[in-house]
Order: C-alpha cells, then sequence, then structure tokens
C-alpha cells in the first residue's frame, strides 16, 4: 500500500471543475474583444476608400453623403489641444507632487482632487465646460477649443497619477548625487529627474490621449460637432465620435456604414496609440 | 512538559536530484539519506542549494514558474516523483515548516491548526481535541488556550512559528521539513522551537536547512555540508564539526568562508 | 592683483548660487500657483454644476426630483426617479454578469495561465477598455439588439412567472444596456482584481501548498481571504463607471422616461438622459437644470461609490498609486 494517502475524488474533481470555470472566465472576457473588434473590421472596411478619408460629410441624407475627412482632422485638433494643455500641466502637477510638495497638504488635497477627478463620469466633466463656458455668464457658444478643455480635464488626472509614478519610480540615490554636485533643484529635476522618467511619462501621456480620443459625452455640450472642414478653434468642430453618434442614429444603411468605417478608423488610431504606450513601457521595464 | 508519543518515522532516501531555475541548476545531482526519526541538518552558505534541495523533497520546488525537478526521492521506498503520485498527497504526508512564519493571518488559531485536517477531510482529526494536543506538542497551549478564535495575526512571531510547526504535524505526517525555522526569531524563540524539535523527533524523520553551524551542532544527529548545489559531505555532527574529511567542510566549519 | 580676481570670482559665484536659489523658490511658487488652480478648478466644478441645478431644486425639491415618479418635460416636471431606477437596474445587472467573468478571469490569469501567456492574456483584456464607449454603442444597437432579441423573447415566455422576466419584449431595454455595461466594467474589475491577486504574499499561498492543498485550495485558503477586501472594492470601482456611463447606454436603453416592467422594458439613466435631451434643452430653463442636476447626482453618487472603495483598498496592503494607476489606464 502506498505510504501517501491519495487525495480524495471529489477534491479533484472540483479543483478541475473551478478551474475550468475560471478559464470560461477568461474566454467570457475576451468574447466581446473578438466580436465587436471583429464586427467593426467585418462592417467597416467596406465603407473605406479614398473619398472616404479625403471628403467632408455633406449632411445629406440621400445622394452624397461624404466621407469623413473633417472628422479626422477635428479628432486630430481637438484632441491634439487637449493633449497640450493637459500633458504639460500634469506633468508639472506630478513634479510638484513627488518633488515639492511631497507630503504637505496642499499636495495631499491635489491627490485627493485627482483621485475624484479619477472617477468622476466624463459627461459630468462636458456639463461642467457647457455650463460655464457655453451657457455661462460671461462666455457662449459652441467651440472646439472648449471641447478640448473638458478633454484636457479628463486626461489631466491619469497623465498626473502616471507622472507620479515614473517620477517615484526615479532612484533617490540619483538625485541626491547631482544635488551634493551643488546642482539647484530645478536643475536637478530639468537635467536628470526628468529625463529618467521620460519612457513612464510618454507611456502616461500616450495612455491618456488613447482614452480621451474616443470621449463622446464630452464633446456633444462643448464642440456640438459640424459637417465642414474647419481649422477654427472657436467655432463648432467635427470629430470622430460625434460623427460615429449621429450615423449611428440616422435610419439610412449607407450612413450607418459610414458610423463602421469612422469606428474602423477611431479604432485603429487608439489601438496603434495604446499599443506604442505598452511598448514604451515595456521598453523602459528592465 | 508535554508528552509526546514515540513513534517509527519513515526513511527518505534522495537518489542523484537535480533541481533546475530554467536552465540554471541550483541542485547537481544530491543522493543523500535521511534516516527515521533523526534530525539532520543541510548547512551551507547562501545561494549553495539547500533550501533548493529541502524543497524538492515535497515537491515543493516544481510549483516555482519555470522550475523543474530530476531524479528520485524515496520515502519508504516509493518514490514521490512517481508517474502516479499526486504531489498534494506528497505534501500531506511530507509536512514542511518555512523560514519566515506564513499561518493564516486571518484565520483563528484553532483554525489554522486544523486546516491541513479539514482539507484533507480527515473528520477523526479536524477535533478541537486534536488541535488541543497538536498544540500542547508545540507547547503552545497555555499561552493560547484562551484566545484560539482570535486571528493568527495576533500572536508573536516566535509563537506563529510554533503554531506553523503545531499546523504542519496536526496533518501527522511521516516528515517535517524545516527551512531555516529560527531565522526569523529572537534567541529566546529560537531556543524554544530547538527544544521543540528535539522532542519532535521521537515521531518525525526532521530535516532541518539552517545557516547557524551552533544550531545545527545542538541540535542536529547528523549533518550534510552542501556547496554550489552539490553535497560535499555527510556524517554524524560532532565528526562533520570535529573530523571533516574534505577540506572546504573544513574550511566552512571553521569559519574561513561563506 | 590675483587676489581681486579670486574675490570676485568667490563672490560672483555665490551671486550665480543666489540667482539659482530664487530659480528654485520661482519653481516652486509656479507649481504651487498650478496646484492651487487646479484645487480651485475641482471646487468650482462643484459649485458651478450646483449653483446651474439650483433652479430645478427650488421647483421640485431635492427629494422631488430624486424620488417623483414623473419626468414630464413638456409639462415642466422632473422628477428623476425613473432615471434613478433605470441607472441601479442596469448598474446591477451590469455587475451580476460582469464581476464573476473580471474576478475569475483575473484569478486565471495570476493563478494558473503561464507566465510567458499571463502579460498578454492581460494586455488584450486592458485593450478590451480601449474601445470607445460610442463604438460599444454602434456594435450594440446594430449586432447586440438584433442578435439578442429573439434569444429575450424566449426567455421572457419562458420564465414569465419570474418576476421582472417576463412581458413584452422591447428592442433597446435594461438588459442589453446592463449587458453592454458589463463588457465595459469587465477590464477595470479584472485589472485591479489582478493587481490586487497578484500582492498574496508567496508564503501564504506555500503555507496551503505544503498542507496538501489543491490549486483551488490555496485559493480558497490563502488567495481570496487575504484579497478579498480588495476585489470588493474593484467591483466598487466597476460599478462608479457604470453608474456614470453615457453614449453606449443612451444608443441601447430606448430613452423612455418610465419605470419598465421588466428587464427587457426600455428604460433612461441619469447619463442618458443628459446626453439625450441636452439638445432640447433652453439654456437657463427648468429643463436646462434639471439635466445638470442629473449630472450633480451622478457625480455624487459616483464619488461615494469611489469613496468606498478607496477606504476599503486602503484597509488593504495594496499600494494607491498602483490601483489609481489601473483606474485610469
Amino acid at each position: 500500500m502506498s505510504v501517501f494517502i491519495a487525495t480524495s475524488r471529489r477534491r479533484l474533481v472540483t479543483n478541475v471543475l473551478i478551474k475550468s470555470l475560471l478559464l470560461a472566465g477568461v474566454i467570457a472576457a475576451l468574447l466581446p474583444l473578438v466580436l465587436v473588434i471583429g464586427y467593426v473590421f467585418a462592417k467597416g472596411l467596406p465603407a473605406f476608400s479614398a473619398d472616404f478619408f479625403l471628403t467632408d460629410p455633406t449632411g445629406a441624407f440621400f445622394g452624397d453623403q461624404g466621407g469623413i475627412r473633417s472628422a479626422i482632422i477635428g479628432t486630430f485638433a481637438i484632441v491634439g489641444l487637449a493633449s497640450l494643455i493637459a500633458i504639460p500641466t500634469g506633468i508639472a502637477l506630478a513634479v510638484y507632487l513627488n518633488e515639492i510638495g511631497k507630503k504637505s497638504k496642499l499636495a495631499s488635497g491635489i491627490r485627493y482632487g485627482v483621485d475624484i477627478l479619477t472617477g468622476v463620469p466624463s459627461i459630468v466633466f462636458g456639463l461642467f465646460i457647457y455650463s460655464v463656458l457655453v451657457i455661462g455668464d460671461f462666455m457662449t457658444g459652441f467651440a472646439a477649443w472648449k471641447g478640448s478643455l473638458a478633454l484636457a480635464l479628463l486626461m489631466l488626472p491619469v497623465v498626473i497619477r502616471a507622472g507620479e509614478v515614473s517620477l517615484a519610480m526615479v532612484p533617490t540615490t540619483l538625485r541626491e548625487a547631482a544635488l551634493a554636485l551643488g546642482a539647484p533643484r530645478w536643475r536637478v529635476i530639468l537635467f536628470v529627474v526628468l529625463p529618467s522618467a521620460v519612457s513612464g511619462l510618454v507611456t502616461g501621456s500616450l495612455l491618456a490621449i488613447a482614452r480621451t480620443a474616443g470621449e463622446t459625452a464630452p464633446l456633444l455640450f462643448t464642440v456640438l460637432g459640424a459637417q465642414a472642414l474647419t481649422m477654427s478653434f472657436v467655432e463648432p468642430m467635427n470629430s470622430l465620435p460625434l460623427q460615429i453618434f449621429n450615423d449611428i442614429r440616422q435610419p439610412n444603411p449607407d450612413l450607418v456604414t459610414r458610423a463602421w468605417g469612422a469606428a474602423l478608423t477611431l479604432i485603429l488610431l487608439i489601438l496603434v496609440t495604446t499599443l506604442i504606450a505598452r511598448f514604451a513601457a515595456r521598453r523602459n521595464r528592465i | 512538559m508535554t508528552t509526546t508519543i514515540a513513534k517509527k518515522g519513515m526513511n527518505l532516501t534522495v537518489k542523484n536530484i537535480q533541481a533546475f531555475y530554467g536552465e540554471s541548476k541550483a541542485v547537481k545531482g544530491v543522493s543523500i539519506d535521511f534516516p527515521a526519526n533523526k534530525i539532520t541538518a543541510l548547512i551551507g552558505p547562501s545561494g549553495c542549494g539547500k533550501s533548493t534541495l529541502v524543497r524538492c523533497l515535497n515537491r515543493m520546488h516544481e510549483e516555482g514558474s519555470s522550475a523543474s525537478v530530476r531524479g528520485k526521492v524515496l520515502l519508504n521506498e516509493e518514490n514521490i516523483y512517481g508517474a502516479d503520485v499526486d504531489p498534494v498527497s506528497v505534501r500531506r504526508t511530507i509536512g514542511m515548516v518555512f523560514q519566515k512564519p506564513n499561518p493564516f493571518p486571518t484565520m483563528s488559531i484553532l483554525d489554522n491548526v486544523l486546516a491541513g485536517p479539514r482539507l484533507s477531510g480527515d473528520r477523526a482529526h479536524a477535533t478541537r481535541k486534536h488541535a488541543e494536543q497538536a498544540l500542547r506538542d508545540v507547547g503552545l497551549w497555555a499561552e493560547v488556550k484562551h484566545k484560539l478564535n482570535r486571528p493568527a495575526a495576533d500572536l508573536s512571531g516566535g509563537q506563529q512559528q510554533r503554531l506553523c510547526i503545531a499546523r504542519a504535524i496536526a496533518l501527522e505526517p511521516e516528515v517535517l521539513l524545516m527551512d531555516e525555522p529560527c531565522s526569523a526569531l529572537d534567541p529566546i524563540s529560537t531556543q524554544r522551537i530547538e527544544e521543540l524539535v528535539l522532542r519532535l523527533k521521537k515521531r518525525f524523520t526532521i530535516v532541518m536547512v539552517t545557516h547557524n553551524l551552533q544550531q545545527a551542532q545542538r541540535v542536529a544527529d547528523r549533518t550534510a555540508f552542501m556547496l554550489d548545489g552539490e553535497l560535499i559531505e555527510v556524517a554524524a555532527t560532532s565528526n562533520l564539526f570535529n573530523k571533516p574529511k574534505d577540506s572546504r567542510t573544513k574550511k566552512y566549519v571553521t569559519g574561513q568562508f561563506g | 592683483m590675483a587676489k581681486t580676481t579670486s574675490i570676485t570670482n568667490t563672490s560672483s559665484r555665490a551671486l550665480s548660487v543666489a540667482r539659482e536659489w530664487s530659480a528654485d523658490a520661482t519653481l516652486r511658487l509656479v507649481l504651487q500657483v498650478f496646484a492651487i488652480a487646479l484645487m480651485a478648478i475641482i471646487v468650482g466644478f462643484f459649485v458651478q454644476l450646483a449653483l446651474m441645478a439650483a433652479p430645478v431644486i427650488s421647483s421640485m425639491g431635492v427629494a422631488g426630483f430624486l424620488f417623483d415618479n414623473n419626468w414630464d418635460v413638456a409639462h415642466e416636471i422632473f422628477g428623476a426617479w425613473p432615471l434613478v431606477v433605470g441607472t441601479v437596474i442596469t448598474s446591477v445587472i451590469a455587475l451580476i454578469i460582469g464581476v464573476p467573468v473580471a474576478v475569475s478571469a483575473a484569478i486565471y490569469i495570476t493563478e494558473f495561465a503561464p507566465a510567458r501567456l499571463r502579460s498578454t492574456l492581460a494586455l488584450l483584456l486592458d485593450l478590451l477598455a480601449a474601445i470607445p464607449s460610442v463604438v460599444y454603442g454602434l456594435w450594440g444597437v446594430f449586432v447586440l439588439i438584433p442578435t439578442l432579441k429573439p434569444i429575450e423573447r424566449w426567455v421572457a415566455s419562458t420564465f414569465d412567472f419570474v418576476p421582472f422576466i417576463g412581458g413584452a419584449v422591447n428592442g433597446p431595454n435594461y438588459f442589453v444596456a446592463g449587458l453592454i455595461l458589463a463588457i465595459m466594467i469587465i477590464p477595470i474589475v479584472s485589472a485591479i482584481s489582478r493587481e490586487v491577486l497578484s500582492t498574496v504574499p508567496l508564503a501564504e499561498k506555500e503555507a496551503a501548498l505544503a498542507l496538501g492543498a489543491t490549486r483551488i485550495e490555496v485559493i480558497r485558503l490563502a488567495v481570496l481571504p487575504h484579497s478579498a477586501a480588495g476585489i470588493v472594492s474593484a467591483v466598487m470601482l466597476g460599478l462608479g463607471r457604470a453608474i456614470g456611463e453615457t453614449i453606449a447606454v443612451t444608443l441601447v436603453i430606448g430613452n423612455a422616461a418610465i419605470i419598465g416592467q421588466s428587464i427587457f422594458s426600455q428604460g433612461y439613466t441619469l447619463a442618458a438622459v443628459v446626453a439625450n435631451e441636452f439638445g432640447e434643452a433652453e439654456p437657463g430653463s427648468v429643463h436646462s437644470a434639471a439635466l445638470i442636476a442629473a449630472g450633480v447626482v451622478l457625480f455624487i453618487l459616483t464619488f461615494i461609490v469611489n469613496a468606498t472603495a478607496r477606504v476599503l483598498i486602503m484597509r488593504r496592503t495594496v499600494k494607491r498609486v498602483s490601483v489609481a494607476d489601473k483606474v485610469v489606464a
């Protein structure tokens, strides 16, 4: 007889059964990814053509409905301006939190505020900008820059948090070495700390961009949307999410096809940004 | 203080064990006997493979990612690496105590002791009475009998380690593996554990990894010296320390390296 | 001569040091101004929204706005109860479907998946979060709704004795919205769960293994007790997401300001009403105030949910930074 007391059948079966259930969880979680991306490719690719990318939507229900040029350029413009606002501000605040404020009351207040902002639904940011700048006491009207501002508020907590994390990973010994050489703190931050954290900062910024590029809700009340291409930030502007949102609600299969094509374009842009961000992060992890 | 029922243990025989982490070999073909009811100490400088070897004896090593084992370990002539042997049942029969005390922190003291018997559905041993016996065996009963339902995390480090030993012996294993069981403890707790180990050898075959040469001399019947994944020498403890055959052993036990 | 030069040198270096110091002080000041400005924006944010919502509160009262089951734009009656109920129903459905999937996936990935597959699976799950809300809405409207409708009809007629199941089936409904929300919260819930699970000390897992536990028993004995609080907070953060999600929901819930009779009825949520009706609302009107008030309620709800999650997570050993990192990623 064996010296080992055999594990009971019930325990072995339970082990296998639960393990399979957990695996089923993985499959169930990945299924929507495959389905959504699969459908977007299948339905969006047929919409792709030179005209699709090179003409603006005409607004016509029948006949020539046009492509999504103004939407693509609008997305780049709105998200680009938002990044220009949020990324430097966010990194500056991350520097403040990690290098200067540290455990001061103001810094803890900011951290708490960032925690709050992180959980705020994006539509609430839109409402805020809407109530202050679109129907506000001192300023009215829809404009692209107001949408950028809403997106910037959405990006800010992401950039600050990612920035704080990557700055915290810069070894203290490095700072101390530079300070011991008599360098003032601002030089240490600018020439030692920030360059060492650069890949983390890039990753955080790209993820922030990827997250906000697909946002629709904050743009609805701020940018409004438009058909024609415009380069003016003080007017309503088109964007991919808005174009998709409007086309979905049209009872016309051609417009819906345009929505699928625009969705594929948007997803490709976001996926590429996300993957670049991930690989930037991976290269950093030595 | 406590009565420990004597019991004939089982011999553990290691035949040409090799342990790998990915490609690198941590144990390079070790063969050694661990006789029943004796304490064998494994000594050697850190990184020499003594902990890895002991983790091969209850099939814990293979749980690490990309870790693998080759060779045989015989418990009473039965290979624990045999094709039809389930590692789970091996670990139930060959108990282990770790370097850092690792009770389940949120579980009560009583539940910790009974965790093993409950797992294996051993109703006869999953009783309060059996838990009391195990706690008495490790000399912890008087200290905890009034707070059996308190979480294990409330105990001091030395108490936690004795609780872990009680948890291991509550399963009535044949062999008790101890991987530097005192390295995280203060001298007084260490002394109590050493006394306890000396009592426990009446029932179990004990393998104890230690980096503390005095400890090996105090408790071990036999001592094995390992270096760079190889077994250099194994002998009765007094012989190994006083009349080492290998020059490397001599260097180590006289404190010239490591 | 030589002496003078050296003196000048020293004093000029001292001067430049002083200038450097003042540069440090300037930097500090500028960054503090940034920080204060951000605080002001956060505070102003809430105050501004509260002020803009005031008209509907003065016409309906707080309780009236929250609990009156009558959202009638034409008659300027804004009782948001159907929206609150819709938000709760869809979020609960999302949790019921999404949490088991997300947590099992997280457990499988951290405890069972081979090391090489682990990061790939994690990346794929994170990509689920990269798909924009509006794309989920598009897919929901044109794929999910038509595919599910026959199944929903069958379920509704077969199980019509079960409360909230039987009855008429609308294409867009609470269930579809809840299902889409479930998909949308899976990445965040599973990412944070993964983070929490990976903090379980190896020592405790080995303790269970050494007692002869199977891998599943290790999870029950060592892993889950250690990470339960963290997983609950992951669920709370997912709930926060579900409550505030707007565009996908507004596309698939039917946008009817009534309390449906079953989970297959059309409804509305707080977020959806804002997205859907803001275009018709006259600036400064009670309607506009009501929509902003709906936003304020959303803000407060998500704040409570997220704050609870944070308290829970901080009680455990999980690092705040890493968790917040996952929330935003």
